[in-house]
């Protein structure tokens, strides 16, 4: 890897793990949006503090774009409490406003100064490793230090402040009653959005920030419980974002920072479809495997209530035979339900027709015997006509644990029969 | 006179219409609480324009604005789907959608000024940040077209909009087509943020639609008098905004506009008659217990012993 590389991976690679160590927290905290505001409100900052000290660089302007930071922050939540504007509509006044403002500052002061409107929405990442001073006999890239300064000071005030700004985060009522100065800690994670904000902003400029700020962290949620994981996980996507953002832009030779945005995005995608517990795929795994279990239960219970109408003599409204069986909503689900259930042997195959082996009756009793507890329970409490009982038990049936179970059976004292006359069959195995 | 001539004339014309339009939709998406779907969308619709730009080669007015609204409105669906279907909140989703499509909208245009060397960097440039004097009498022609069919819509299905507006979900229970309403309000909020991209820009032009919304709402608690006072606001926002920088010839039309309009926002936010700061000031030294004011839907906030909110 040659030092250009290097360099501007390293610049990137700083400023997505600072931007992702306080983008957790505003993810968290429902604050993305002022940490987009933030980005945006910096600008006139910086440029007035470039036409007070005439560099595009140093103390003045981070002074500058920090106080337009905290001075959005405040503004956005007194014209809420002031105004009742609603809080979304404040932030984009006061952000557009600042915007525009900082826009027209920089028309005005910086004329052939290359500090110009682009650079401020997407940043010069790529001109990072030519502005270099020397450090102990070393060039390294001024914005490198500015950066790493940052990286190292966003991480320790988070780390003095972890248990603050958890607990603020999870429920800042409880915060606030333990005594803890809520607003105290929001004002200071809001410096530390600006903070890293200014020094992001020569590397990916003011929207690429919110990218930085916001994807990695959302993804990061999407994976995991623990503020702590969520953080290292956040810094991690982060990292390779910078790094597979600066690979792809000089394949396509396209802007760096808007391939770093754009392999976030794609980490975020990643993470949304493939999440193991919050993931699409497994939610949609989820249901799936929810349906196929009701169906199973479903085609149990049939089974058994045709043997017990054969065994009372009845001729059954209809036979086991295989169409009628799978016939219903949901055939799909039906056939590999009894599919499942042909493999683990709780329902044999006959020449016509289906029946349950001894293990799937004993299954079915199970199942048949919450139904019907289930329907004697909301005769007795409810008191819902009987033609409604069925219903709200089919549905019941499956989700009855043991706990419920033996909770019905102590409430009902064991009845014989459910409200329809039919038996309630005994719990245990059956005697046959 | 600069501002007189028949050029200038024509931009004021389609600012002024513009900002009108932007004040009537924007009204119904800040009372229900959309404010920044219309930032979203107008972010979103970056890589739209480029890949337009991409396609036709030159440019093309209508063909671009096709693209930003095509992308822009992948964008909202976006936004809308990650609220269904993930625990991603709706801030962050916002944030995620505006920040990645923009991001691959610079990448497409770094690509699209790569291959073709001539003049386009400026095009596209003048999306970023808007500007109105490349404006020509077609785009105001279709920037009439476009108002006049929001306008249209807005009069028409006026109860309807009202409804949902205020009350979704009663909406729902008597049966209204809830959705299809709401998807309706969208559309015309990604048909304003469209044809205010070339004047206002990508990052400003939501201010169109929340600006005018929000000052108006300081001088009215009603909304057929709010849509009206906001359009003239909207109309006077795009319009002075437009002959302050025609006058400044180096200004980009874009944020004057936006700041003319901020000007409006907190001359009113100090001085309406009733919801202005002053107003409530002296109400709340005169009168120590304000009635509630529940019509923001905002919890009552009981005042302290002191007598001030």
């Amino acid at each position: 890897m040659d030092h250009l590389a290097f360099w501007t991976i390293l610049a990137g690679l700083l400023t997505g793990v600072s931007c992702a160590l306080v983008g957790c927290f505003l993810v968290l905290r429902r604050m993305s949006l002022l940490g987009d505001a933030i980005s945006h409100a910096v600008l006139p900052g910086i440029a007035v503090g470039f036409l007070l000290s005439g560099k595009i660089s140093g103390p003045a302007i981070v002074l500058g774009a920090m106080t337009m930071g905290l001075l959005t922050a405040f503004l956005t939540q007194s014209i809420t409490s002031a105004t009742r504007v609603s809080e979304d509509a404040s932030l984009g006044v006061v952000f557009t406003a600042f915007f525009a403002l900082g826009v027209v500052l920089l028309t005005i002061s910086a004329k052939g100064v290359d500090l110009d409107a682009g650079c401020v929405l997407y940043g010069l990442i790529e001109f990072i490793p030519f502005d270099t001073i020397e450090w102990n006999g070393l060039l390294i890239p001024r914005a490198i230090i500015t950066l790493g300064f940052t990286l190292l000071l966003t991480g320790s005030v988070i780390a003095l402040f972890w248990k603050e700004l958890k607990l603020a985060s999870f429920d800042p009522a409880l915060a606030t009653t333990l005594g803890y100065p809520a607003s105290l800690l929001h004002y200071l994670l809001m410096a530390l959005v600006a903070g890293v904000t200014v020094a992001s902003f020569e590397a990916v400029g003011s929207i690429l920030v919110v990218a930085m700020l916001v994807v990695p962290a959302a993804a990061a949620h999407l994976l995991t419980d623990r503020l702590g994981i969520m953080i290292l996980i956040a810094s991690l996507l982060a990292s390779l974002s910078a790094i597979f953002g600066y690979l792809f832009a000089l394949q396509y030779n396209t802007s760096v920072a808007g391939m770093m945005a754009v392999v976030a995005g794609g980490f975020f995608a990643l993470a949304l479809i493939l999440a193991p517990r919050y993931g699409l795929l497994a939610k949609v795994l989820r249901q799936a495997r929810l349906t196929l279990r009701i169906a199973r239960e479903d085609l149990l219970g049939t089974l058994y209530r045709r043997e017990e109408a054969n065994q009372r003599g009845e001729q059954p409204a209809a036979t086991s035979g295989r169409p009628d069986l799978l016939t219903g909503s949901r055939p799909l689900f039906r056939k590999l339900a009894l599919r499942q259930l042909l493999h683990r042997g709780l329902v044999q195959g006959r020449a016509d027709h289906y029946e349950l082996t001894p293990a799937g009756r004993d299954r079915a009793i199970q199942l048949v015997r919450a139904h019907r507890l289930w329907e004697a329970y909301l005769e007795q409490n409810v008191s819902l006509p009987p033609d409604h009982l069925h219903a709200p038990a089919e549905k019941m049936e499956h989700y009855v644990g043991p706990n419920l179970l033996r909770e019905l059976e102590s409430a009902l004292r064991q009845p014989a029969t459910d409200p329809h006359g039919r038996t309630i069959p005994p719990s245990g195995p059956s005697p046959r | 006179m600069s501002f007189l001539q028949y050029n200038t004339l024509l931009v004021l014309t389609g600012t002024c219409l513009l900002g009108a339009v932007g004040g009537f939709v924007g009204s119904l998406a800040v009372l229900r609480r959309r404010a920044l779907a219309g930032d979203a969308f107008a972010h979103a619709s970056l890589p739209g324009l480029c890949l337009a730009f991409f396609l036709v080669g030159e440019r093309s007015f209508i063909a671009l604005l096709i693209g930003a609204f095509v992308t822009g409105s992948l964008g909202l669906a976006a936004v809308a789907l990650l609220r269904r279907f993930s625990r991603i909140k709706e801030d962050a989703a916002l944030g995620i959608v505006l920040s990645v499509f923009f991001g691959a909208g610079i990448v497409f245009s770094r690509i699209i000024q790569g291959q073709h060397t001539t003049g386009n960097k400026a095009g596209l440039d003048s999306y970023i940040f808007g500007k109105t004097a490349g404006i020509i009498s077609q785009d105001v022609l279709l920037i009439a077209a476009a108002a006049g069919l929001c306008l249209l819509v807005i009069l028409l299905l006026y109860k309807e909009f009202q409804l949902v507006t205020f009350d979704a979900d009663f909406g729902q229970s008597q049966g209204w087509p809830v959705l299809l309403l709401d998807l309706l309000m969208l559309g015309l909020l990604g048909l304003v943020v469209t044809i205010g991209l070339p004047a206002v820009g990508v990052v400003m032009v939501a201010a169109l639609l929340i600006l005018p919304a929000v000052t108006a709402r300081f001088w009215t608690d009603r909304l057929s008098r709010m849509l009206p006072i906001s359009a003239v606001l909207g109309a006077a926002m795009g319009a002075g905004g437009t002959a302050l920088s025609s006058s400044y010839a180096d200004l980009p039309a874009g944020p004057v506009i936006v700041l003319t309009g901020t000007s409006f926002f907190i001359v009113s936010a100090l001085f309406a008659p009733r919801r202005g700061l002053i107003a409530r000031w002296r109400q709340s030294r005169f009168l120590p217990l304000p009635p509630p004011e529940l019509d923001d839907g905002l919890p009552y906030v009981a005042p302290d012993p002191g007598g001030r909110l």
